[in-house]
């Protein structure tokens, strides 16, 4: 039983011994790679012979109207959902399909939820200390410390998101958009190959939109950013790349305005005849 | 939570002692047990200030079940599992015990029998079932009172962790698993005594059971374990893996996503909580003299949940305030009117849940807190 | 055993031949004479005197017989006059005239003498009065009678049934009367006979077979070795046919134990840890009706139907008044306070009412059984119980899908808020849900009263029984529990008798916690991103 390894393989304890760089193998090609992937609910198809391929450092738009199949392509990635038939790779060296889900955390895919889920009764502090990359087998997790290089990088999260003040108050008195900054924040301290970002702007003011766009233009090519929005506005003003998804599949791929231009996503959004 | 973040410097195991509830608590507990075993020793029999070795064992018996509860808030409280069957790891610690004090009876039962405890020579058995054998040593019978419950619940917990059953559906099992247990104890086959359980002891460690002297003892040795108990729970929570077991209770798929084991880490402090409540159950069988399969039943289960909410969830303290609280209430109830027992206790479910979400834990936390928000600042400064 | 046997057979033969003949009553004095004799002779004179008494053809000869043999037949101290007793409860005890048949009134028990009688002789009457029986104009009686002496001919007897069967009409009584007649034949060692013993489910036929099997005539026990595998095969058959029917039964009382908690539980997502009070209320409601109308019990059972429905419903509503909607969303809350709900309710059963059981009537038309063949009878109450339970579930399922009720019931478990924003009251479709849901359990209560004891802890061992179910077939699915339920019935039923019924109970409970763990949504879960939630 790996429980057994793992109350005896004490090497990892020590932070020195864990490997810098993500294992994630990016020399040949994408470093996510989704091919004709189904998933059905009951009959209704909500993947429908997927295709996406994201490149390493790249930062990807995906439009598409409710039920094009968003947050289940994300539960695909995550390893939430299993598919029916298809493949998903990280990277040329790991199949996602055979990972759970904090197996796939850890190699390196960050997601913040639709809804922001932070934990309520822990600080904010103490939220981002939970997220940051380091050892998160059991024994490890009971007998950590905090080291001042682990302050200091949650320090600079803190200030980098904003919530320096609050850093002691509990999440569950933050505001929506303060959550869903706590939220990228715990995604940057897991220091991810691949974020997953889904609505990030939902509920956030203007100035707040402003920043995040910003935050996300400047994390990409170091990492590999996948924002699911429903903010036109927001998405033009970060997007270099857009796939709009329907019915469970790629409907158009391209620049903001050859998407917008295209006929076919016209028909989707405006409804025939428009 | 705020002195939490700032003292994560220190071993995990030393970090409750430098915590105001912790230092309070063990001050209190081992302050009563002092002044218990002073009154019972220094007052003659029949002096205004005596107490008796009945109410010593009887107290002994109040911090088993705290001892319980304790491990009961661990999984509950900070892990968000409600286990309707800690009875069963409490009871499986007991039986440990009972096997090891029947073993003791030697050649003193009623059958004289130097090897087969009584029930079996009244079964005609002709010689010892296999998981019988060693429980004639101490050491063996102490390893299995950890090991037993403890091994229960890593298969039990494996399993069900592993396919995701939480929330109400965890409940309910729990609750068959230990109605299962309690059928099976029944039984006279399995070799446990039957419907009589295990009793008539006669010593343990080679200290008689029915001197005030042991008694005394074994209620402090109780005290000394509900103290290292609570050390260890409050360590846990004070610890990141506390932290994370919080994560998993409020937002699980979310504690998954950053890459923590949520199963891993719900196995984990779901066995280090049956084996404290293993240990409850072996220092309760001595003191009140009999284990039997009744300690399985469901509604005992369900009533250690019940001190746990009237004290206060999440909070440790309020596990041990709850139990003796409602334990004590309990022996005066049966003793003045034993019908309205259950009606106290019922009602008890229902104004806990509805009306005192937070327990008596949160009254005092309420009073507490404004007092603390002032000290955030000062204390970022000490960090 | 045997010579009293062959004593019998030839008091039997005279019986037999002396029958016809002597139809006549014999003289009062006659009889008297008789059954002075019957009273103060030895036991073992008495055997001639029974003889004498059934070959007199007296048609009351089997009457006293019969009293005789169940130790009824009395004589008045006083008076030495021969009396029946028909009530023999209390002191003073109903007679009858051995002779008349005219009913003396009461006597005092202490004024009469009773005619004593020993275990040989008792034998030794079932088979003279079974005998005297053949020849009785009721066919019924007669079937009855040649059924008894299967096993019971020997020589003498055998020819005088050849006898009989010459003249007997009655098709049913020929069967049995051949039947009879070949177990001797075959003990006798006649290949022919074998074949009327083939597939025949009585005991003795198979005892017959069985020394036959035996028997140094190869052809003989070549037969009956046949003859007896096949009474195997039908007597597995027929016994695999009745645990089904147990499983059915027992599958029946855990669906409408817990129909009720998969509309409660399964669909409003509430933990009601007093369903199984519910269940009891039912129950009592039943007791309480039967008490209201003594000597009725049938009525009154009809009549518990609506009113146990009501009792439950209401107490379950006012559950969820006064408990349950204060605690939405917490669902180990929920739990918990019903928990101490159920506590209180039990607690008051046992104060208002007894902390014993109670017992409630079964009406006459419920009892007994349904006699399939002689290795299978069903038992009428277990019968009625499988039937109520299939129409308290189609009434359910023909509620939630085609009543406003059931629609909107599914709006409000599927989208609470969008249904509230459609005009639907959510707050009295919960109080509707709830009442349905209880009121189900009040109707498993009456139905369990038929075949359990009730008392305060009824509920209390079922409510985890009917969790397994719901779990087991799938939350949130009427269909799920009933094949749930059934299926668990059935496997309990099938492990039992090589288990034992508690190790079958812990089997399933075991099985439960594995199947769940490998499909933690039961078996006919629910799919799609909103189950997730």
């Amino acid at each position: 039983m790996s429980i057994f390894q793992e109350l005896t393989n004490r090497d990892r304890v020590f932070e020195f011994l864990t490997p810098a760089a993500s294992p994630v193998d990016v020399r040949h090609g994408p470093i996510l790679y989704l091919e004709d992937v189904n998933v059905s609910f009951d009959g209704f198809k909500a993947i429908n012979n997927l295709n996406l391929t994201i490149d390493d450092g790249e930062l990807r738009c995906i439009i598409g109207p409710n039920g094009a199949g968003k947050t289940t392509m994300m539960d695909i990635i995550t390893g939430k959902t299993r598919p029916d038939t298809g493949s998903v790779w990280f990277g040329s060296r790991h199949n996602l399909l055979t990972m759970n889900e904090p197996d796939i955390a850890t190699l390196g895919i960050g997601r913040k939820f639709q809804k922001p889920t932070v934990f309520e009764a822990l600080t904010v502090f103490e939220n981002l200390e939970l997220a940051m990359a380091t050892d998160k087998r059991i024994l490890p997790t009971l007998t950590a410390r905090l080291t001042g290089e682990h302050r200091d990088r949650i320090e600079e999260v803190l200030h980098l998101i904003g919530l320096a003040e609050l850093r002691y108050r509990e999440a569950g008195i933050l505001s929506h958009g303060q959550k869903q900054w706590l939220e990228i924040g715990m995604l940057l301290m897991q220091k991810p190959r691949l974020l997953l970002v889904d609505e990030p702007v939902a509920g956030m003011t203007e100035q707040e939109m402003e920043r995040t766009a910003e935050l996300l233009t400047s994390l990409a090519g170091k990492q590999s950013v996948v924002v699911v929005e429903h903010d036109m506005g927001f998405v033009r003003s970060i997007a270099r790349k857009v796939t709009v998804l329907h019915q469970g599949s790629v409907l158009a791929e391209g620049t903001m305005d050859q998407v917008s231009n295209d006929p076919k996503v016209i028909e989707v959004y405006l409804g025939e005849g428009a | 939570m705020v002195a939490s973040t700032l003292n994560t410097s220190k071993p995990w195991l030393l970090r409750p002692f430098n915590e105001r509830s912790t230092q309070l608590f063990l001050g209190i507990l081992f302050g009563a047990v002092a002044l218990v075993t002073l009154l019972h020793l220094v007052f003659p029999e029949g002096h205004a200030l005596h107490v008796s070795a009945y109410t010593v064992t009887l107290l002994g018996k109040y911090l088993c079940y705290a001892l319980l509860a304790v491990a009961v808030d661990l999984v509950w409280g900070f892990l968000g599992i409600l286990s309707l069957g800690h009875g069963a790891f409490f009871a499986l610690g007991g039986y440990a015990m009972g096997m090891y004090l029947m073993r003791q009876i030697g050649d003193r039962g009623v059958y004289g029998d130097p090897v087969l405890p009584d029930f079996m020579v009244f079964l005609n058995w002709q010689e010892l079932p296999w998981f019988w054998h060693g429980f004639d040593m101490a050491w063996f019978a102490f390893a299995m009172v950890l090991l037993a419950p403890g091994l229960l619940a890593l298969v039990f917990g494996f399993l069900a962790f592993r396919s995701r059953v939480t929330g109400v559906y965890l409940s309910i099992i729990t609750q068959a698993l230990t109605f299962a247990l309690m059928l099976a104890f029944f039984r006279n086959e399995m070799g446990f005594g039957g419907n009589n359980g295990l009793t008539d002891f006669k010593d343990i460690l080679g200290f008689d059971l029915r001197s005030d002297a042991t008694r005394l003892g074994l209620f402090i040795a109780t005290g000394i374990a509900l103290a290292i108990g609570y050390v260890i729970c409050r360590g846990i929570v004070l610890s990141k893996l506390g932290r994370v077991s919080v994560a998993c209770r409020d937002a699980e798929a979310r504690t998954r996503f950053i890459g923590y084991r949520v199963d891993r880490v719900q196995l984990f402090v779901f066995v280090v909580s049956a084996m404290l409540a293993g240990v409850a159950g072996a220092l309760y069988v001595p003191q009140v003299g009999i284990i039997n399969p009744s300690e399985f039943s469901p509604l005992f289960s369900i009533e250690v949940v019940v001190w746990v909410a009237l004290g206060g969830r999440a909070t440790l303290y309020g596990a041990v305030i709850g139990a003796l609280l409602v334990n004590y209430a309990k022996t005066v109830f049966t003793g003045v009117m034993p019908d309205a027992w259950l009606f106290a206790l019922g009602g008890l479910f229902v104004l806990v849940t509805v009306l005192l979400p937070k327990g008596i834990a949160g009254l005092l936390q309420r009073r507490k807190k404004a007092e603390d928000s002032d000290n955030v600042a000062g204390q970022e400064v000490t960090a | 055993m045997s010579i009293s046997r062959s004593l019998t057979s030839l008091l039997l033969l005279c019986l037999l031949v002396l029958a016809p003949m002597a139809q006549a009553q014999s003289t009062d004095s006659e009889a008297t004479a008789l059954l002075q004799a019957l009273a103060d002779s030895s036991y073992a004179q008495k055997k001639d005197v029974i003889a004498e008494i059934a070959g007199s053809g007296d048609e009351r000869a089997r009457g006293w017989l019969e009293a005789f043999a169940n130790g009824k037949l009395s004589r008045i101290e006083d008076s030495g006059q021969f009396v029946i007793v028909l009530s023999n409860r209390g002191r003073n005890w109903t007679v009858a005239d051995a002779l008349s048949g005219e009913s003396l009134g009461e006597v005092s028990r202490r004024d009469l003498d009773s005619i004593r009688i020993n275990n040989a002789l008792r034998n030794e009457l079932d088979g003279i009065l079974s005998v005297i029986d053949l020849t009785v104009a009721n066919p019924d009686t007669r079937l009855a009678a040649a059924r008894d002496l299967r096993g019971e001919v020997d020589a003498p007897l055998a020819e005088r049934i050849d006898g009989l069967l010459q003249t007997e009409d009655n098709s049913d009584v020929r069967a049995a009367l051949t039947k009879a007649l070949a177990i001797y034949q075959v003990e006798q060692g006649d290949v022919a006979a074998v074949a009327i013993l083939d597939g025949s489910l009585n005991a003795r036929a198979r005892v017959a077979l069985n020394g036959a099997a035996q028997s140094d005539d190869p052809e003989l026990a070549a037969a009956a070795a046949q003859a007896l595998k096949n009474i195997e095969t039908k007597l597995k058959i027929n016994s695999a046919a009745e645990t089904l029917y147990f499983g059915l039964s027992l599958g029946s009382v855990l669906v409408l134990a817990a129909i009720g908690l998969a509309i409660t539980f399964g669909v409003m997502g509430v933990i009601n840890m007093a369903h199984g009070e519910l269940i009891m209320l039912g129950a009592y409601t039943t007791w309480g009706m039967q008490q209201l109308l003594p000597g009725q019990p049938g009525l009154a059972l009809i009549l518990s139907i609506p009113a146990g429905f009501l009792v439950a419903a209401l107490a379950g509503i006012a559950i969820e008044r006064s408990v349950i909607q204060h605690l939405k969303g917490r669902p180990l809350e929920t739990l918990l306070a019903t928990f101490g709900v159920s506590l209180i309710l039990q607690q008051l059963v046992r104060t208002v009412i007894s902390p014993l059981n109670r017992t409630v009537i079964t009406p006459e038309w419920m009892s007994g059984s349904l006699m399939v063949n002689e290795a299978l009878s069903l038992t009428l109450n277990r019968l009625y119980v499988i039937g109520f339970a299939l129409v308290v579930f189609a009434g359910l399922m023909l509620i939630m899908r085609k009543t406003r009720l059931g629609l909107e019931v599914r709006a409000v478990t599927q989208n609470r808020a969008m249904a509230r924003s459609m005009g639907i009251k959510a707050t009295r479709v919960d109080i509707l849900t709830f009442g349905l849901g209880s009121g189900v359990a009040g109707l498993a209560g009456v139905a369990l009263s038929q075949i359990t004891n009730v008392g305060p802890n009824l509920g209390q061992s079922y409510i985890i029984d009917s969790f397994m179910v719901v779990v087991f077939g799938g939350v949130g699915n009427l269909w799920g529990t009933l094949v749930a339920g059934l299926s668990l019935g059935t496997i309990n039923q099938v492990l039992e008798p090589w288990a034992g019924a508690v190790l079958a109970k812990i089997v399933v409970l075991v099985f439960i916690i594995l199947f769940i763990q490998k499909r933690p949504r039961g078996l006919f879960p629910q799919k799609g991103r909103a189950a997730e939630g």
